[in-house]
């Protein structure tokens, strides 16, 4: 999941006699499977909870670019230099849409890019780990783009609107991003003796990590319990990793790759996986800023953020002085 | 100095023949880098064959809260549609 752990303010879930009738006409528009829009009146902790959850998910965007982009002057061949090109451009529109629809909420894009810069707001976790060999390039498109559409996919139904419409064009260009990475992993374990080997440590060091950004298991969470109530969040953290490994397993099969857990084994009365859960501790570790790669990634942004100011500010400048001149001139 | 790019709404049409219709909006300095970045984040996958741009802060919307004075009045107004009217399957096709 792109956003983690999102906090709602809820300490519980109200039911619709203790709501108040506004909040409850809202409610109950939800629970029609309304689309609520930007104009429309809306709890605070709902606003809020959006702001974070759409701001965390467009900074995973941006940030996600960082370890795949470090390939683009690497990639074997012009072919796959294209194609990486094409699919890091991609992320950079995904963070773009969404935080045009986190604005109708009304916070400005360099708000949220500010309160990421000062650690105030989070991305995925999955980002602080470093892409090491090309193999990593194919494990992230397969593993962790196809982790991506496992939440995405649900959130295409999601109450506001703005946010539903962005997971849709989302959702539409996700799918080349996974096949893409599967096609790499493809040529990797069905290659030299060397490449299988760099396909089967790029799937040991990416599996835990994908299965991490689903999160810990939510079934207690008041905070996942509210977000379901209000229809931004779809399925719980268990569900969605559930589905993940149930798809993932038959596709490393066929690749000829062996998943890096002992304990995973197919449980034919759930009709699905069993499986070890990832470290946990680990996970927090990285969330609190202790990753491999999460100081390489902040310095990144936040040097591009600081390298192109002039750039901003001086196409700003000439696009006021153009309106002045013409202004003068009538 | 610091001042944030200014949003643009996003119209693109999708093919000839069809209405240009909203799909999002932009940070732009100005027009003429709205449309060059509108090409670059709407319309990578061949969505569309022109674009239109417009200031956000342009948009003069409906209130929201005037919904039933504007759109409830049409409601009882069935004898707009065709289907209001029963016409002899003699006739023919009408």
């Amino acid at each position: 999941m792109y956003a983690q752990m999102v906090k709602t303010d809820a300490t519980k879930v109200r039911s619709l006699s203790e709501m108040t009738e506004q909040e409850r006409a809202f409610q109950e528009r939800i629970d029609r499977g309304e689309k609520i829009e930007p104009t429309d009146w809306m709890p605070e902790g709902y606003r809020k909870t959006l702001i974070r959850q759409i701001g965390q998910h467009a900074h995973s965007e941006i940030v996600g670019q960082l370890p795949e982009g470090n390939w683009i002057t690497r990639a074997p061949t012009l072919e796959r230099k294209a194609i990486l090109l094409a699919k890091v451009q991609d992320e950079a529109g995904h963070g773009l849409y969404l935080y045009c629809a986190a604005e109708t909420l009304g916070v400005s894009r360099d708000e949220l890019i500010e309160l990421l810069h000062a650690g105030k707001m989070k991305y995925s976790s999955i980002f602080n780990y470093p892409t090491l060999t090309w193999a990593d390039i194919g494990a992230v498109g397969w593993l962790v783009d196809g982790a991506a559409i496992m939440n995405q996919v649900p959130l295409q139904r999601t109450s506001f609107g703005p946010y539903s419409r962005a997971m849709i064009r989302i959702c539409k260009e996700e799918s080349f991003h996974q096949r893409q990475g599967y096609d790499i992993m493809m040529k990797m374990a069905k290659g030299s003796p060397a490449q299988r080997r760099m396909a089967q440590d790029a799937l040991n060091r990416f599996w835990y990590p994908s299965l991490m950004m689903f999160g810990p298991s939510d079934k207690d969470s008041v905070h996942s319990a509210q977000s379901m109530a209000w229809k931004i969040k779809i399925n719980t953290n268990d569900e969605l990793r559930q589905k993940f490994v149930d798809q993932t397993v038959p596709q490393a099969e066929y690749l000829g790759l062996t998943v890096p857990d002992e304990n995973l084994k197919w449980n034919e009365e759930k009709g699905g996986y069993d499986f070890s859960e990832p470290d946990w501790s680990e996970f927090f570790e990285v969330l609190k800023g202790n990753g491999p790669c999460n100081r390489e990634r902040m310095e990144a942004r936040v040097r591009a953020w600081e390298d192109g100011a002039w750039v901003r500010d001086g196409l700003m400048a000439h696009a006021d002085k153009r309106v002045a001149a013409r202004t003068a001139a009538e | 100095m610091k001042k944030e790019w200014p949003l643009w709404e996003v119209f693109i049409r999708g093919q000839h023949g069809l209405n240009h219709r909203h799909v999002g909006s932009l940070h732009a300095p100005d027009a003429e880098m709205a449309i060059k970045n509108a090409r670059d984040v709407y319309t990578r996958r061949k969505e569309g064959v022109s674009i239109w741009v417009v200031p956000s802060a342009q948009i003069t919307a409906s209130d929201p809260g005037a919904k039933d004075a504007l759109f409830e009045p049409s409601m009882d107004k069935i004898y707009r549609h065709p289907s209001f009217y029963d016409i002899p399957d003699e006739v023919g096709k009408m």
